[in-house]
């Protein structure tokens, strides 16, 4: 372990996931630590997972999956591409990845902000309850799905099935929309609209007018259970 | 001549069905589990101690319960006095004052008790001394801080009422707080997706575990909760995955609200289940390393020493604990001051005894409701008093059944002290049909 430019340097190429975890569930505050800098990532998974602590994390190259796993308070930026569910369940604090993320990004996230400065893969914000996403990029199928609560911006395209059975989160997106999934339809885009988007691009820090954004919201058709529709649930 | 002879096919349970299905247009959705006949832990017998074995005196004698789980990579496995643990049941499909009675029972037994899908209330967490927390495909109120402060923590990854579907909690039992939990609005019927949001399959299972793990640094054990239907494959693959423990549910296992049709046409019984499961360990080299608990109809004392003997570490109970606090029972409250509930059985349009209408919130006895002034009608004292009761029955059953066939400790119990009244039983528990050596299929 060593410090530079402040930062604690901890190499995978020599400590474990494990050590690392362990690491950063400790008394970060009382040893005065601010920011942790990993290298040599090399793909692995649960990389900063369940952090509960107001600390830079730098992840330098492409991680696995579940990377910044539940996360609380923690800023956590990978250098890099990540796997499978980047942030799941995330309940503040921020996420951003610099490449692309594979599946379920933010999957059931319930707070704080999930940054993907490129494209995310199908079913990213699956379930989220209460985050905000924003996809530099575009996203896959089926994202949004049974999305409860939270924002999802999209800047780039949406791929099919967007926000099927949506609940009361909310979908931005500026480009494509292949198509929308059961109970999700299109709705004007009001100043309160355009001021989050706004917003969430600012804190994304990526540079697109919020005008540029169509509005995604469900229709609240299949709140109740409706047997005509069954084949939409 | 008037023409009374009943079709075998359509007899007046499927007239019944399709006269409403008809004119409604709708499927059944109920509570509770499997209402047809199933091969159970009843066809079986135990062969106990005569000449050949040596009994153990029943009051001076003692024979241990002590139960652990968790064992395989769990810094602290999970330590109880009985192998006899309360399943997975929702703060929404019942109420919190059941929960916590049930919380002050399992407490007060040594045993633990199972979160379900909604979340951790502080009240369960409180009455509750050992406490599983699950993680369920919705992940409802799902959090980090009730993470590392559960003893152990449940993948499910599907229930034996309905192996392979989801859930669906109407919007009737959906208050405020149910709703706040689980973030979505009040009054709603909400769905439970089938499928976890952030894995699929068992190789991301394996890393999911792995999170969940690095999350609590390695000290409470992971459970993975299946519903019984591939079930050779299943628990080789959650064993596989890094599962501590597996919890293994069969058909007759009980849910707030599903459909009829799951219930009773879906999985296999507890009985084949549990039977194929220990196979899969044995086959992995896992016994003793890997726990399974198995749950699914277990109801007596009798059950449970079959489901031990035929090599399960522990049962969970659902159903059972549900009517010990008064499930299906014309009165609520205590034998002096009881009040007669028949009348609200007939609103929901059952009676005591066949009631499973749970789904609609309003159930009579106020265990599955969020109705305060159905909730009020279960007191937590009462609830608890009753739970420790019926547990404290089943383990003294099980300890007697135990004594008798020579065993100093439950865990003793063995697959040779059984054998099956029927070709079935034999079959599924791979036991000799009773007087006979003959094991069908072997
Ligand atoms: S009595 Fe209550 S708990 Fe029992 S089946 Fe009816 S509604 Fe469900």
């Amino acid at each position: 372990m060593a410090v530079v430019n402040s930062a604690v340097q901890l190499d995978l190429a020599k400590k474990s996931v494990r050590e690392l975890n362990q690491f950063l569930h400790g008394d970060l505050a009382g040893r005065g630590i601010q920011r942790v800098e990993v290298l040599n990532p090399g793909g692995v998974h649960n990389l900063a997972v369940g952090l509960d602590a107001d600390v830079d994390v730098d992840i330098r190259g492409h991680a696995g999956y579940f990377i910044a796993g539940m996360n609380k308070q923690a800023r956590v930026t990978v250098h890099g591409n990540v796997g499978w569910s980047v942030a799941e369940n995330i309940m503040s604090g921020v996420v951003r990845v610099r490449g692309n993320a594979s599946e379920c990004a933010a999957a059931s996230g319930h707070g704080g902000l999930v940054v993907i400065a490129g494209d995310a893969s199908s079913r990213c914000g699956i379930s989220m309850k209460g985050c905000d996403i924003v996809v530099g990029g575009s996203v896959g199928h089926v994202s949004a799905f049974m999305a409860q609560a939270g924002r999802l911006v999209v800047c780039g395209d949406a791929g099919t099935g967007l926000g099927d059975s949506l609940y009361e989160a909310v979908i931005y997106v500026r480009g494509k929309i292949r198509s929308l999934g059961a109970d999700a339809r299109e709705e004007p885009m009001t100043d309160a609209d355009r001021a989050v988007v706004s917003r969430l691009l600012d804190q994304a820090g990526i540079n697109h007018a919020a005008s540029e954004f169509k509005r995604v919201a469900s229709a609240r058709a299949l709140y109740h259970w409706n047997s005509d529709a069954h084949q939409a649930y | 001549m008037t023409t009374t002879e009943e079709s075998y096919s359509f007899n007046r349970h499927v007239l019944a069905y399709i006269h409403q299905a008809a004119e409604l247009g709708l499927y059944d959705i109920r509570g509770l589990g499997a209402k047809r006949v199933l091969p159970t832990f009843d066809d079986l017998v135990f062969l106990t101690a005569s000449l050949s074995r040596y009994p153990l005196e029943g009051y001076r004698e003692r024979c241990r319960t002590q139960t652990v789980l968790g064992t395989r990579f769990a810094k602290k496995p999970i330590h109880l006095a009985i192998p006899i643990t309360v399943a997975g049941m929702s703060f929404g499909a019942l109420s919190a004052t059941a929960k916590e009675a049930i919380g002050r029972a399992a407490t007060e037994l040594g045993t633990s008790t199972t979160t379900g899908d909604g979340g951790m209330t502080p009240e369960e967490r409180r009455a509750s001394k050992t406490l599983v927390y699950q993680c369920l495909p919705s992940r409802y109120g799902f959090n980090p801080d009730d993470l590392r402060k559960a003893d152990a923590i449940e993948v499910v990854v599907g229930q034996g009422a309905k192996p392979g579907g989801g859930g669906m909690l109407l919007g009737q039992k959906i208050s405020a707080r149910v709703a706040e939990m689980r973030t979505l609005p009040a009054g709603i019927d909400q769905r439970s997706a089938c499928r976890h949001p952030d894995w699929t399959g068992p190789d991301d299972l394996a890393i999911k575990i792995g999170e969940l793990r690095e999350i609590t640094d390695w000290q409470v054990p992971i459970y993975v909760k299946i519903g019984a239907s591939r079930v050779t494959n299943d628990v080789k693959l959650a064993i596989k995955s890094g599962a501590d423990v597996i919890v293994l549910d069969g058909m007759q296992g009980g849910t707030a609200a599903s459909q009829q049709v799951f219930i009773e046409h879906t999985g296999i019984p507890t009985l084949a289940a549990l039977r194929q499961a220990i196979e899969a360990l044995e086959e992995m080299k896992m016994v003793g390393q890997v726990q399974l608990v198995i749950s699914g109809g277990i109801r007596t004392g009798a059950d449970v020493a079959k489901a031990l003997a035929l090599g399960a570490d522990a049962v969970a109970i659902g159903q059972g604990v549900l009517m010990a606090l008064g499930c299906n029972s014309r009165w609520y409250g205590t034998p002096d001051h009881r009040t007669d509930a028949a009348a609200d059985y007939e609103r929901l349009g059952t009676v005591p005894g066949s009631c499973h209408h749970c789904h609609t919130g309003l159930c009579p006895v106020g265990i599955t409701t969020q109705e305060a002034d159905l909730e009020a009608r279960l007191g937590v004292d009462d609830g608890a008093r009753w739970l420790r009761n019926y547990f404290n029955v089943l383990t003294m059953e099980l300890t007697t059944l135990a004594r008798a066939c020579g065993k100093s400790d439950v865990h003793h119990l063995e697959r040779e002290d059984l054998v099956a009244l029927t070709v079935e039983a034999a079959a599924m528990a791979k036991v000799p049909l009773a007087g006979t050596n003959w094991i069908p299929g072997l």
